[in-house]
C-alpha cells in the first residue's frame, strides 16, 4: 500500500481514560463526561475550544448526538466512526486527518463503550439481518485456532504453547497490577491462569481479555501550535490503517499463524515513521492482547521477533516491563480491560503518560527511547482490520 | 398412464438413520420405569423431519443421478412448519428443476404410505419423502419404541431410470376409529386402550391384503419378503399371523435397534429390503395406520446393477450412543440452562432467498480465470455444487462460550477436495474426538429457530 503520511504535523496535547471495569454504576454519559472531562484539564481547555469530534463506539450508540449530548455541545460537528475493536483508533485517525488538512485547528476523538449492560459474557455482536449462513463463533474460539497453528508450525509441543499463553497473561496481570485504572490489579500466578476454566480450544478464562466498560479520550492539534497547550506534547509519526476482505476465511493457504493485516499496516507505519528496526527504536508498544495467542503472533507481525521466535522471546521476559522491549506496559486488554471503542485512545493513554514520564514509578519503562507503538485490530484471524500508530516525545 | 410394455415402480431406494443412539435401559435406570431392551435412533438436536428427509433424498438421488425428478412428495407427523410448506427446503437442498412441484403430506402417520401409492398410480417420477422424529413422555412405550429416521423412494417408469422393483398393485381398507391421536402441538401421542385397536386392524388388514393379492393374481406363499409396520405394535403382530405368509419371510422390522421411524417406516424397510432381495422376489409391504395400505412389489434385474449408496445396515453400524439426559434436552423434554450468550436473532427471509443455491444447496462457485473455487459463491462465476465433495479438517476449536441448543460448539475449518475453504461447525461428532486431518462430508442441518423461522444451512461432519 502506499501512503503519504502526516509524520510530526499533528501532536496530542491532551489526553484522559476513565478506569476500566465493571462500571455498573456508571452509564455511557457518565463514562464520557469523565474520559473527555480529563482530556479537556489535560489540555487545559474546555469543550467549546474544540472545533470538531470524533466518537468512537462500536455498539454504545448512534451518531455524534451520543457524545453531543452528554457534553453539552453547541453548534458543533460530531462524528461517530465505528470499525470493530478498532474503533477508538479510527476515531484518533480521523481526527488527526482533519487538524493536519488544515479543516480545523483542534479535533478531539473520544471512545467509549458501555459493554456489561447486556448482561451476557463477553462481547456480543450487535445482530444484522442475515442470511444464516455466516459463522457464529465467539471471538475466542476463533482466535483459539491460532496457538496449535502456530506450535504446529514451529514445533512446540502443546504443554509449551500452554506455557507460552500463561507468560503472556502473566505479564499482562503483573502490568495491570501497577495501573490504577486497570480492570484487574492483581498478579496471577503461572499455575493459576493455566487452571483456568477452558472457553475455546486451549484458551481458558484468563487467556482473554477483561470485558470492560470505560472511555478515553484525546485532543489534537497542529504541532507548531502544540506548545501553546502543553510544554510535552507527542507527535505523530505514522497512522496506518488495513480493512482486510475476509478472504482469509475462505483461502486454503492461510495458516492462522499470522495476521496479514497486521504486517501490512505495520510496514506502512514503519515506512511513514522512518521506522527500519522497531524491535531496538521503540520505546514500547500497546498491543491488541484480546487472546494471548494473538499477542504471540503480532509479536512476529510488528517485526519484535523473528518468524517462529516470539514464543521464545516471550518466555525469556523480552516484553516484559523490565525487558528489551516492553509490551503492554498498562497491562494490556487483558488487564486493562476491553471497552471497544475506547481501547485504541486507552493504548495512546498509555504511549502519552510513558513518553511524557507520567507513568506511576513501579511500571514507568527504563529505556529512553522516545517512539511508543500502538497496535489496535478488530474481527478475526482471516477477516480482519488492523491499526498501527507510532508517536513520539520529539518533533522531526 | 405408462406405453405399453414399460413398467413402473421404485427407482431408488434410500433410507436415513441418525448417527445417535439410546440405550433403552438408560430408560428405566433414570426412572425405575420404561424402555426396555435395545436401542433406538434419535435425530440430532440440529436435525428435524426436514433436514432428515434431505439426508434421504440426497442419497436417493445420489444412486441414480441422472434420474429425473419429476415431483417432490413429503410426508410427516412432525412438520418443521405447517402453513408453510416443507417439501420445498428439500427440493431447494435437492437442488431440483425449479418447474418441477414439491408438495408436503402431513399430519398423519398414513400419509407417507399415502404419499407413495399416489406416486406409484400416478404418472412421471416422483421421489417420495418421508421422515418422523418419534418420541412421548419420559418411560412412555412411545419414547421407547419410537425411532427417528427418514426415507426417500423414486418412483417411476423405466423411461425415467432403471426400476429396481416393479409395482404389481396395491390394496386397501379404510376405518375411522380414535385409537392414537395427538393435538396439533402437542409433544405427545396418547393412545386407547391397547386391545381395542387390534380388534379394528387386524379384519382390515386381512380385507387390504386380500384386495392386493386379487389385483396382483398372488398367492400368499408367491409372497418372498413381507414389511409389515405400523404404530400399534400388538396390532402388526397380530396381523402378521394372518397373512399366511411364513414367518421366516417376514423382514427385520428395525425395531430392536432403530425403533419405529412412524410415517418413514414403511420406506425405510423397503428400502433395507431391497438391500438384501434377488431380482424376482416379491415383497408386500403392510402398513396399519387408520385403516391397511397393501403395495406389492417384484425384484427386478435392474436391482443387481443398484447401487445401494448409503446402506440402512451400514447405517444401523456406523452409530454411537447418546446419554438418556442428552436425549431428553434433545427433544426438548427438558431443559438445561443455556449459555450466557444472547439466542441468535431470526434469519432474514428475503436476505435468505437470495441465496437460495449457497443456503440450501451448498454451491460455491468457480472462477474460470484463475480456477479459484468460492464457498459463498462469488458474483459472476460459474456455480460449482458443493454438498457432495468430501473434506479435510485444516485447524479446529471447541467453542463452550458460544449459544448452542447443545453445547459446546465444534468448529471447523475445511478444506475441500476440488478446492475451496469454508469454516464450518462439525456435527455428529465428540468435542474430544476431532483431529485434524480428519475426513468429513456435509450434511443439512437447521441451526436454530428464532422466531418461528428454522435457519437451515450445512455443517461437516466425519465421514464414517
Amino acid at each position: 500500500m502506499s501512503s503519504n503520511g502526516i509524520k510530526d504535523r499533528v501532536a496530542i496535547v491532551g489526553m484522559g481514560c476513565t478506569a476500566f471495569g465493571e462500571r455498573f454504576d456508571r452509564g455511557l454519559d457518565d463514562l464520557v463526561i469523565d474520559g473527555a472531562g480529563q482530556a479537556f484539564a489535560s489540555a487545559g481547555i474546555d469543550k467549546n475550544d474544540v472545533d470538531a469530534y470524533w466518537f468512537g463506539t462500536a455498539q454504545s450508540g448512534m451518531s455524534g448526538i451520543t457524545l453531543a449530548r452528554p457534553l453539552k455541545l453547541e453548534g458543533k460537528p460530531v462524528t461517530r466512526v465505528e470499525n470493530y475493536c478498532a474503533t477508538g483508533s479510527e476515531a484518533l485517525r480521523q481526527a488527526a486527518y482533519a487538524v493536519a488538512s488544515g479543516a480545523y485547528d483542534v479535533a478531539m476523538a473520544v471512545g467509549a463503550e458501555k459493554v456489561k449492560d447486556s448482561g451476557y459474557a463477553g462481547l456480543n455482536a450487535f445482530p444484522i439481518p442475515s442470511d444464516g449462513t455466516g459463522r457464529t463463533l465467539t471471538a475466542a474460539a476463533m482466535f483459539s485456532m491460532v496457538a496449535p497453528a502456530y506450535a504446529k508450525k514451529y514445533g512446540v509441543d502443546e504443554a509449551q504453547i500452554g506455557e507460552v499463553l500463561a507468560r503472556i497473561a502473566w505479564k499482562n496481570h503483573f502490568n495491570g497490577a501497577r495501573n490504577p485504572r486497570a480492570q484487574f490489579r492483581k498478579e496471577m500466578s503461572l499455575e493459576t491462569i493455566r487452571a483456568s476454566p477452558r472457553v475455546a480450544g486451549l484458551l481458558g478464562i484468563l487467556d482473554c481479555a477483561g470485558v470492560a466498560d470505560g472511555a478515553a479520550a484525546a485532543i489534537v492539534v497542529r504541532a507548531e501550535d502544540a506548545h501553546r497547550y502543553t510544554d510535552r506534547p507527542i507527535y505523530i509519526k505514522a497512522l496506518s490503517f488495513v480493512a482486510g476482505n475476509g478472504s482469509g476465511l475462505t483461502d486454503p493457504d492461510y495458516d492462522y499463524t499470522h495476521f496479514p493485516e497486521v504486517e501490512v499496516s505495520a510496514a506502512d507505519a514503519y515506512a511513514q515513521a522512518g521506522i527500519t528496526d522497531p524491535r531496538h527504536e521503540l520505546a514500547m508498544a500497546e498491543v491488541h492482547d484480546c487472546f494471548t495467542p494473538t499477542e504471540l503472533v503480532l509479536m512476529e507481525d510488528l517485526g519484535f521477533a523473528e518468524r517462529g521466535s516470539a514464543w521464545k522471546e516471550a518466555l525469556a521476559g523480552t516484553f516484559d516491563l523490565d525487558g528489551a522491549l516492553p509490551v503492554n506496559p498498562d497491562g494490556g486488554l487483558k488487564s486493562f480491560g476491553h471497552p471497544v471503542g475506547a481501547s485504541g485512545l486507552r493504548m495512546m493513554f498509555e504511549c502519552w503518560l510513558q513518553l511524557r514520564g507520567e507513568a506511576p514509578d513501579d511500571r514507568r519503562i527504563a529505556n529512553e527511547r522516545p517512539l511508543a507503538l500502538t497496535h489496535n485490530l478488530g474481527g478475526y484471524p482471516g477477516e480482519m482490520v488492523s491499526f498501527v500508530s507510532i508517536v513520539g516525545r520529539d518533533a522531526g | 398412464m405408462a406405453d405399453a410394455g414399460s413398467i413402473r415402480g421404485i427407482i431408488s431406494a434410500a433410507g436415513y438413520v441418525p448417527y445417535r443412539r439410546l440405550q433403552r435401559s438408560d430408560i428405566a435406570k433414570t426412572f425405575g420405569a420404561g424402555g426396555g431392551k435395545g436401542t433406538r435412533s434419535v435425530a440430532s438436536y440440529d436435525e428435524d423431519t426436514t433436514t432428515m428427509g434431505v439426508a434421504a433424498g440426497r442419497a436417493a438421488r445420489r444412486a441414480v443421478p441422472d434420474a429425473e425428478v419429476g415431483a417432490l412428495f413429503f410426508s410427516t407427523t412432525d412438520p418443521a412448519y405447517l402453513d408453510k410448506t416443507n417439501a420445498t427446503a428439500i427440493h431447494a437442498a435437492l437442488r431440483l428443476d425449479s418447474d418441477s412441484p414439491a408438495f408436503d403430506f402431513c399430519g398423519a402417520a398414513r400419509s407417507g404410505v399415502g404419499a407413495l401409492r399416489v406416486a406409484l398410480e400416478g404418472s412421471g417420477s416422483s421421489l417420495v419423502v418421508s421422515a418422523d422424529l418419534r418420541t412421548g413422555l419420559p418411560t412412555s412405550p412411545d419414547e421407547a419404541a419410537g425411532g427417528d429416521g427418514a426415507a426417500a423412494l423414486l418412483v417411476g417408469d423405466d423411461t425415467d431410470g432403471p426400476v429396481i422393483a416393479e409395482f404389481l398393485g396395491a390394496g386397501a381398507a379404510t376405518g375411522e376409529f380414535v385409537d392414537r391421536w395427538r393435538k396439533p402441538g402437542d409433544s405427545r401421542s396418547k393412545v386407547w386402550e391397547e386391545r381395542f385397536g387390534e380388534t379394528r386392524y387386524v379384519p382390515l388388514a386381512e380385507r387390504a391384503w386380500n384386495a392386493a393379492l386379487k389385483a396382483t393374481a398372488l398367492a400368499p406363499e408367491s409372497v418372498d419378503r413381507l414389511v409389515v409396520t405400523g404404530l400399534h405394535a400388538r396390532a402388526v403382530r397380530a396381523s402378521i399371523r394372518r397373512l399366511g405368509v411364513d414367518a421366516s419371510r417376514v423382514v427385520d422390522d428395525l425395531g430392536a435397534v432403530v425403533g419405529n421411524t412412524g410415517t418413514a417406516q414403511p420406506g425405510l424397510l423397503i428400502a433395507s429390503a431391497l438391500e438384501q432381495a434377488n431380482p424376482g422376489e416379491v415383497i408386500a409391504l403392510v402398513v396399519l395406520a387408520d385403516g391397511v395400505d397393501v403395495l406389492i412389489f417384484r425384484a427386478t434385474d435392474a436391482l443387481t446393477a443398484y447401487d445401494h449408496t448409503s446402506p440402512v445396515a451400514d447405517q444401523i453400524a456406523a452409530a454411537a450412543d447418546l446419554s438418556y439426559g442428552k436425549f431428553l434436552t434433545w427433544r426438548q423434554m427438558v431443559t438445561v440452562e443455556p449459555p450466557r450468550r444472547p439466542e441468535p436473532a431470526r434469519v432474514s427471509s428475503s436476505a435468505a432467498s437470495r441465496v437460495e443455491d449457497w443456503k440450501f444447496g451448498f454451491v460455491g462457485s468457480r472462477d474460470e480465470r484463475d480456477a479459484g473455487l468460492h464457498l459463498p459463491p462469488a458474483p459472476g462465476e460459474t456455480p460449482v455444487p458443493m454438498a457432495d465433495a468430501m473434506g479435510t479438517i485444516v485447524a479446529f476449536t471447541v467453542d463452550r462460550l458460544a449459544y448452542s441448543q447443545s453445547p459446546p460448539v465444534v468448529f471447523a475449518v475445511v478444506d475441500f477436495d476440488g478446492g475451496g475453504r469454508f469454516p464450518l461447525e462439525l456435527t455428529d461428532v465428540d468435542a474430544d474426538d476431532v483431529h485434524i486431518g480428519d475426513r468429513v462430508e456435509m450434511t443439512f442441518r437447521r441451526l436454530f429457530t428464532a422466531d418461528g423461522i428454522h435457519d437451515y444451512f450445512w455443517k461437516a461432519r466425519p465421514r464414517r
